[in-house]
């Protein structure tokens, strides 16, 4: 009888003892990055690249360690981290914005910016509007011109529903006037390939996807507040075309925990991580990547997601008036 | 509508996709002002940094490392490389792809091993493999497979590199032509196999297809993103398809195994008889046949992008079938199975990186994660690759080369230990697969979500053999579902928006000649069940 006490207060002990040993000094063994989508994914690459030099003393002293868990467009990892993920910091995942934030509007998820926190900002890869290299459209303009006459002619390709791709659709859609048709693929590699071949007639894509086939495509806009000087400084905004199409469809990266985690954990995170991302040896790997960074801080982050959920909010409700 | 043909008349002959005479003129001439296009020798200046002694030491590292995580059920090739590559990070960027293209090649030959030996097929690729090479290891003709199973590979591998290194400025567009409506009828041309596909009667093969089918349906749809059929939140992700596989093909042959108890009578230990190496050579060599349409199937299957090197195996393995005099005998440890499932699905290596390499495009999800591994270094594939990194470029393709070749030798030695792993009693073999098929499930998305859905597929499948229906069919249409459904969707998107959906889907020399093989297809299972009836029922007339 005493020895089962006794195990029960020792088990009940142990419960209690992380919480208060945590804070003090985590992290004392490695820490897991759940990437919600597969091995070799943009996001995957980028996690692995990013986290790399987190096993340095400067940083967390501890290596993370990606777990990958695809499906359903980011659903089934972030539903699962969202609901069973520890919150004692060793279970990080990142986020991709606006993906996330439009999934739990539009779906019912269990994640929601409400239950998660976020840690810090790595990367943010605008969209770009995408013709093959034969079209005979040379300008945004050209696109709209023939969209007002010929409406739902023009097919775009883009990653899916409800991702970045698609929220930039949405808003080019609203902008211009004009209707187009979307033809939703598995994937941006995908929904490239189908703008080369030919099959459709323009796509909206990953600024970084884009500029690699840069060579066999015409990239007509770029759906962000100002031109990229590092890789297209040629290529106007939206704006400039003189459609009012914002950053709202940026793929931001990053990295976030489950709500509940202790305010110490949050804090030690938010301090090392933007500064491991901003090491030189991640920032040149990015670089010959051709990944674009941006390193934003908890702070941040977190005004941006806010702003986010309540544009889309807005945005993706006109879809449903629209009867769609 | 008429200003829409005139102005966007370059719409029409990409969509549809001529291959005819013009087109192949039209990329000649766009190659031929590209560098790259000269079909030299030029390879063979680079193999010297392959053969210095780090850059051997990597391609032996990566190929037996490759094999043994090929092996193992559940790791895929694709996700092996996608777990090799933050390795290369600290390396030399020729030798890190090195290390990747010799993981590829390996991988890919490494699954027939636990396909042959435990039947269960390491990749979707290795399916076609279990049919004959597990009934082979059966009747203790495992090493004999296994032989056959890695020089086969090295044949239809190195063809396809050879295809890789000769026509990639031929091929690149060919193989971007390719749109929805042509991939929809390729998937059918799919469907059409099923029912001739390792089943007694065509009709179980249908139904077994069909269950596929709707397996493929669950979770949530690729396109649109609606919820179907999930009943329980296990199946919110859908059912992956390497968690299917093995669940299909290893549980049903655990519970067979465990049903007689501890005395076993009726299931013979696998003896795995030694077997000489040159016999198997001369025995592949032997089927001159076999070995080119496996090659074909495989070549041409993996340049076409999306359709996926899954099916190259199966369709071969099928094809080969048809041609075969002993077309009776195949999925009863037919050494031609073997070899046609296996030089297709090697030979489909090289030329899934085509549209990699001078386009930038992944062809497939394994080209997509060796993109990530070529940009970590600061390369950009895409027409100017070999003249801005002929070093690395070349010396990745050599790799895939040499890759070829220490596959098969490493190959062949593991064949003759095989001998050594199989010598285990049926109940302590069934437990081991067991552990296996439960680790491999829960190891492709790290959830205990596809091990339940294993399980359950596994329980399901064994009842089914009970009365006659196999997994073969049945894995198909988890496969061809998706590709054929996305294809669909997408087409029907386009055509709306052009058109109309006639003239998308049939009309247009790759759609007619795609329909033309859907229907030979269909007509031959008619004739040849037709075929079957009147000689079943002849002996009883005569009698």
């Amino acid at each position: 009888m005493m020895k089962r006490l006794l195990t029960w207060g020792i088990a009940l002990a142990c419960l209690a003892v992380p919480g208060l040993a945590v804070a003090a000094d985590y992290p004392d063994r490695p820490i897991s990055l759940m990437v919600s989508y597969s091995p070799g994914g943009a996001t995957d690459f980028q996690a692995r690249i990013v986290s790399m030099m987190s096993a340095d003393e400067k940083y967390l002293g501890q290596p993370i360690v990606i777990v990958n868990k695809p499906g359903a467009g980011g659903k089934v990892g972030w539903n699962s981290f969202a609901s069973s993920a520890s919150t004692d910091g060793y279970d990080l995942a990142a986020y991709n914005v606006p993906h996330f934030i439009a999934q739990s509007i539009k779906f019912e998820t269990k994640y929601t910016i409400d239950n998660l926190e976020p840690i810090a900002n790595w990367g943010a890869d605008p969209a770009v509007f995408v013709v093959g290299k034969d079209s005979p459209f040379n300008s945004i303009a050209d696109v709209v011109k023939f969209a007002k006459d010929n409406p739902g002619k023009i097919t775009v390709s883009g990653a899916g529903l409800f991702v970045g791709h698609h929220i930039a659709f949405l808003q080019i859609e609203k902008a211009t006037g004009v209707k187009l048709s979307y033809v939703p693929h598995k994937g941006g590699a995908p929904a490239l390939k189908s703008v080369i071949g030919g099959q459709v007639m323009a796509g909206v894509n990953n600024l970084s996807d884009a500029f690699r086939s840069k060579d066999q495509l015409k990239i007509l806009g770029i759906a962000d507040l100002e031109r990229n000087k590092e890789f297209l400084p040629d290529v106007p905004t939206f704006k400039e075309a003189g459609f009012d199409v914002d950053d709202s469809s940026v793929n931001f990266r990053g990295i976030m925990v489950r709500k509940g985690t202790p305010k110490e954990v949050i804090d030690k995170l938010a301090k090392a991580v933007p500064e491991m991302f901003n090491d030189p040896k991640v920032v040149k790997q990015m670089k010959a990547g051709g990944s674009p960074m941006k390193v934003m801080n908890r702070e941040e982050v977190n005004a941006m997601w806010q702003k986010r959920q309540t544009y889309l909010t807005e945005l993706l409700k006109d879809l449903k008036d629209d009867g769609k | 509508m008429k200003t829409f043909a005139e102005t966007f008349s370059f719409v029409t002959p990409v969509v549809q996709a001529d291959i005819g005479g013009d087109h192949i003129f039209k990329i000649s001439r766009a190659g031929s002002s590209t560098p790259e296009d000269a079909p030299t020798m030029e390879f063979i200046y680079h193999f010297g940094p392959v053969f210095t002694l780090s850059s051997l030491a990597i391609l032996c590292a990566g190929t037996f490392g490759g094999l043994l995580l090929g092996a193992t059920p559940g790791l895929s090739p694709t996700m092996a490389v996608a777990l090799l590559i933050p390795f290369t990070f600290h390396m030399d960027p020729a030798q890190g792809l090195m290390l990747l293209g010799a993981a590829y090649t390996a991988t890919v030959a490494g699954g027939a091993v636990s396909a042959i030996l435990l039947k269960i097929p390491g990749a979707p690729a290795n399916i076609a493999t279990a049919l004959d090479g597990y009934e082979m290891a059966r009747k203790g003709e495992g090493a004999k497979a296994l032989q056959l199973c890695f020089i086969s590979s090295f044949i239809g591998g190195v063809l396809g590199v050879l295809v890789l290194i000769f026509l990639t400025p031929l091929l690149a567009q060919w193989a971007l032509s390719f749109g929805p409506s042509h991939l929809f009828w390729i998937a059918i041309l799919g469907v059409t196999i099923i029912g001739s596909l390792d089943s007694k009667s065509v009709i179980k093969g249908l139904l077994a297809g069909c269950i596929g089918l709707w397996i493929a349906m669950i979770g949530y749809d690729s396109v649109q993103g609606v919820e179907r059929f999930i009943f329980s939140e296990h199946l919110e992700g859908g059912v992956h398809i390497i968690a299917a596989l093995i669940g299909l093909f290893a549980i049903p042959q655990v519970i067979e195994m465990l049903e007689g108890g501890r005395n076993l009578r009726t299931y013979d230990m696998i003896k795995v008889k030694p077997h000489n190496v040159w016999d198997s050579v001369r025995t592949t060599l032997a089927h001159p046949r076999t070995v080119s349409i496996g090659s074909i199937v495989g070549i041409i299957i993996g340049l076409i992008p999306g359709a996926g090197g899954q099916i190259a195996g199966l369709v071969a393995y099928d094809q080969s079938k048809r041609f075969s005099p002993k077309r009776k005998l195949f999925g009863t440890g037919e050494p031609e199975g073997v070899i046609a499932a296996e030089t297709a699905n090697n030979a489909m290596v090289g030329p899934s990186l085509v549209p990699l390499l001078t386009l930038s495009v992944p062809g497939s999800p394994t080209a997509a994660v060796l993109l990530g591994g070529l940009l970590i270094h600061g390369i950009f594939p895409g027409p100017n690759l070999f003249e801005k990194h002929a070093d690395v470029a070349w010396a990745f393709i050599n790799s895939l080369l040499i890759g070829q070749l220490l596959m098969m030798l490493f190959g062949l030695y593991i064949a003759g230990l095989a001998a050594h792993v199989v010598r285990v009693p049926p109940a302590i073999l069934a437990s081991a697969i067991l552990v296996l098929a439960v680790f491999g499930a829960y190891s492709v998305q790290n959830s205990m979500s596809d091990v339940v859905v294993m399980l359950v597929l596994g329980i399901g499948m064994y009842f089914l053999q009970q009365y006659g229906y196999s997994a073969a069919p049945l894995v198909l249409g988890v496969i061809l579902g998706p590709i054929a459904e996305s294809n669909y969707v997408q087409g029907r998107i386009i055509a709306s928006a052009g058109d109309g959906m006639f003239t998308y889907f049939c009309t247009g020399t790759m759609n007619l000649i795609l329909i033309a093989l859907v229907i030979a297809s269909v007509g031959y299972s008619f004739a040849s069940e037709f075929r079957t009836r009147q000689r079943a029922s002849e002996p009883e007339k005569t009698a």
